[in-house]
């Protein structure tokens, strides 16, 4: 189904399809993907007799990863909420309260079984049977294994849900545990997309790409999606080129800072922490941390943020070391060059020429004598 | 003229005993050691993290030009130490080449300068005093308008670290000097104030020493605090120790030098060579002490000399 303009006008707060297809084509390319399937995407978000149902948990929290998607411009959240996908469910967003929310929450699951995205926010307590975090009177850890096999897919959104975050580093008082560890062996489809808070739009292009292709996006060895964290902040870092020449700020507000040198000496994790905030930046103008002059803290990356000191030196990491290096033992000298070789021969056969002239002119002179 | 047989045995067992008296003489050289106030910094492999500032930081202290190699058509490569590079970051691969500082499907950085040798190799083959050890830091340094060109410095370095201007008219041999240009000005060589994690550390090799030896005490895993550019600079960072291979490299290789060394993976891997303890110079320099020490041994030969050029010329008359 094509969508027409006569479709968004019965949108309340009507958008036009100009802007619907815009979203739809930048997504398209957050991701990765050619904007032609801009439309295709439009039309995915579109043709469904219900958009895409959503239920939103939230565990330890605190909300920072609802902020975030709030302040997404494209599209705004109530385009998202309203026209791309049916938020049925938040705690944050909702409009109802209590018991009707929590009724709501009952019949959209019984309603979409096997069809709605679960999102889950916050780690998940498991210590003392998970009472630290309740919602209704119910431990957030029943609610989660109670609500996740009736889920096509659960996205993990922040650290905290994806590797357990603040609440879960030492001594980690709430044995605070990521999404998928609780659910590791049902066979549920978990993604994670950490951060603290993560980019709204890894978020959303992970689940219109799930709504486009029904299927999800290519993930690495953490469950994160690889559009989105397949390379080191460090790679495509703007700060990167004083890396390379070895200016850095040594402290805040020195000289070197005041010039926009690397802060690979202030403790910045760009180098260990796999993200895209140096591409897609934050808040739809253009920064993050590090353009603001302020290191990476690698809070998306597990076992980096809220764990390794603030001004602590990264580990560089690299696949592999730079092809550029030189090797231990280098070959020297490798022959002669072609013209010099042309050359050498010249003279060698010129001597032996002369040579041979000369020995004749030797053997004449001494038949001459005899 | 005509040597007899028993003229000839004569003679060489005329030499043999001069050779045998002259053995026991060989007296070791004293073993030279490390001078009070001697300078050099400490290379901590596992802290190197191949960004190569102090390469670049060597190039604009000593204004060295740009080096360009084959290894790819980019900017500044060099291949290896040269008349262009004092100093130069190598990399070490194995495998799958995946884990830092691991001998077997590991890489590791290692970096290759003059090593300033307690007793260098290239001060003793000098024969100009071109190369010279500062009598105060023992930084070994080149004169250029002394330097004859003969480049016996290059051949008696273990370390292959002289390189000499090929491409010049009035060539000069380029080896680091430890920023000798910028110490009397109270400040520190280039690689190290440029190092950003404290992987060359500036410093009286002695108090260097100590904390090379600490460093192998570490548990690792854990966090310590490591100094940065040099060791009195105050600044530090908190690291997580690693796995050292059990040697100080430079504590004793050819009678120890003034730069030091640690690392995860085997010197010998990094092209670090396995040394003697013993300085070269130490033993050509006693062989060669020996041999005219008071001209005696001279003098002996070119005794015995005449003599059997007088009884041939006597058997001819």
């Amino acid at each position: 189904m094509r969508c027409r303009e006569s479709d968004f006008e019965k949108i309340p707060g009507s958008v036009s399809r100009r802007d619907f297809l815009k979203v739809c084509t930048a997504t398209a390319v957050y991701m990765g993907l050619p904007a032609s399937f801009g439309p295709k995407i439009a039309e995915a978000a579109t043709a469904a007799k219900k958009r895409p149902p959503v239920i939103w948990l939230s565990a330890q929290e605190c909300t920072g990863c609802v902020e975030t998607l709030l302040r997404t411009t494209h599209p705004t959240l109530e385009h998202l909420i309203l026209d791309l996908i049916s938020l049925d469910y938040s705690e944050t967003l909702n409009t109802g309260a209590g018991h009707q929310a929590e009724e709501y929450r009952e019949k959209s699951i019984e309603e979409n079984k096997g069809k709605f995205i679960l999102v889950c926010d916050g780690s998940i307590p498991v210590k003392d049977g998970g009472i630290y975090c309740k919602i209704a009177g119910k431990p957030v850890l029943e609610i989660l294994k109670e609500t996740a096999p009736k889920a096509a897919a659960v996205v993990a959104i922040g650290s905290c849900a994806s590797w357990g975050g603040v609440p879960s580093a030492e001594p980690n008082p709430t044995g605070a545990t990521p999404v998928y560890k609780i659910l590791e062996g049902t066979g549920i489809p978990v993604i994670n997309i950490p951060g603290c808070p993560p980019n709204g739009y890894n978020f959303l292009s992970t689940v219109l790409y799930y709504v486009t292709f029904s299927k999800l996006p290519e993930l690495d060895d953490k469950l994160r999606p690889k559009f989105a964290y397949g390379r080191l902040i460090h790679e495509n870092c703007e700060r990167r080129p004083h890396f390379d020449a070895g200016r850095f700020a040594e402290q805040f507000g020195d000289e070197g800072h005041l010039q926009g040198y690397c802060l690979y000496k202030l403790g910045c994790k760009g180098p260990e922490t796999y993200n895209n905030c140096s591409t897609l930046r934050f808040n739809d103008m253009g920064t993050w941390p590090v353009n603001t002059g302020h290191p990476c803290f690698g809070c998306s990356e597990e076992g980096v943020g809220f764990n390794i000191p603030l001004h602590t030196p990264a580990v560089v990491k690299n696949v592999t070391p730079s092809a550029v290096q030189t090797p231990i033992t280098v070959d020297h000298g490798g022959g002669m060059s072609s013209g010099a070789v042309a050359l050498a021969a010249g003279v060698a056969g010129a001597a032996i020429g002369a040579g041979v002239v000369a020995m004749k002119k030797v053997g004449q002179e001494e038949k001459k004598q005899d | 003229m005509k040597i007899k047989r028993r003229d000839f045995l004569k003679g060489a067992a005329g030499c043999g005993v001069l050779a045998a008296v002259g053995q026991p003489t060989f007296a070791e050289a004293k073993k030279k050691e490390r001078l009070p106030g001697a300078l050099g910094f400490l290379y901590d492999s596992t802290l190197c993290i191949g960004c190569q500032a102090c390469m670049v930081g060597c190039k604009k202290a000593n204004d060295m030009p740009v080096e360009s190699s084959d290894l790819l058509p980019i900017w500044e490569n060099p291949r290896d130490l040269s008349a262009k590079t004092l100093n130069v970051i190598k990399k070490y691969e194995n495998g799958t080449g995946e884990e830092k500082d691991h001998e077997t499907d590991g890489f590791a950085y290692v970096k290759r300068q003059c090593m300033h040798c307690v007793d260098p190799g290239c001060v003793s083959a000098c024969p100009v005093s071109a190369m010279r050890k500062n009598p105060d830091n023992g930084v070994v340094t080149y004169n250029k308008d002394a330097c004859i060109g003969c480049r016996y410095c290059q051949v008696a370095c273990p370390f292959n670290i002289p390189k000499f201007q090929w491409d010049s008219a009035f060539p000069e041999i380029v080896k680091c000097q430890l920023c000798s240009h910028l110490l009397p000005k109270g400040e520190i060589a280039a690689c190290c104030s440029s190092c950003p994690t404290g992987a060359s550390l500036f410093g009286p090799t002695n108090e260097l020493m100590a904390e090379a030896k600490r460093r192998q005490q570490m548990e690792p895993g854990k966090y310590y605090n490591f100094p940065v550019s040099s060791i009195d600079s105050g600044k530090t960072f908190s690291q997580k120790a690693s796995r050292y291979v059990p040697q100080i490299y430079g504590e004793n290789e050819v009678g120890g030098t003034q730069v030091l060394l640690l690392s995860g993976v085997p010197f010998d891997k990094l092209g670090l060579p396995e040394l003697r303890e013993k300085s070269y110079a130490s033993t050509a320099e006693s062989i060669q002490h020996t041999l005219y020490k008071g001209m005696i041994a001279p003098i002996v030969v070119l005794a015995g000399l005449f003599y059997f050029v007088n009884r041939s010329q006597n058997d001819k008359d």
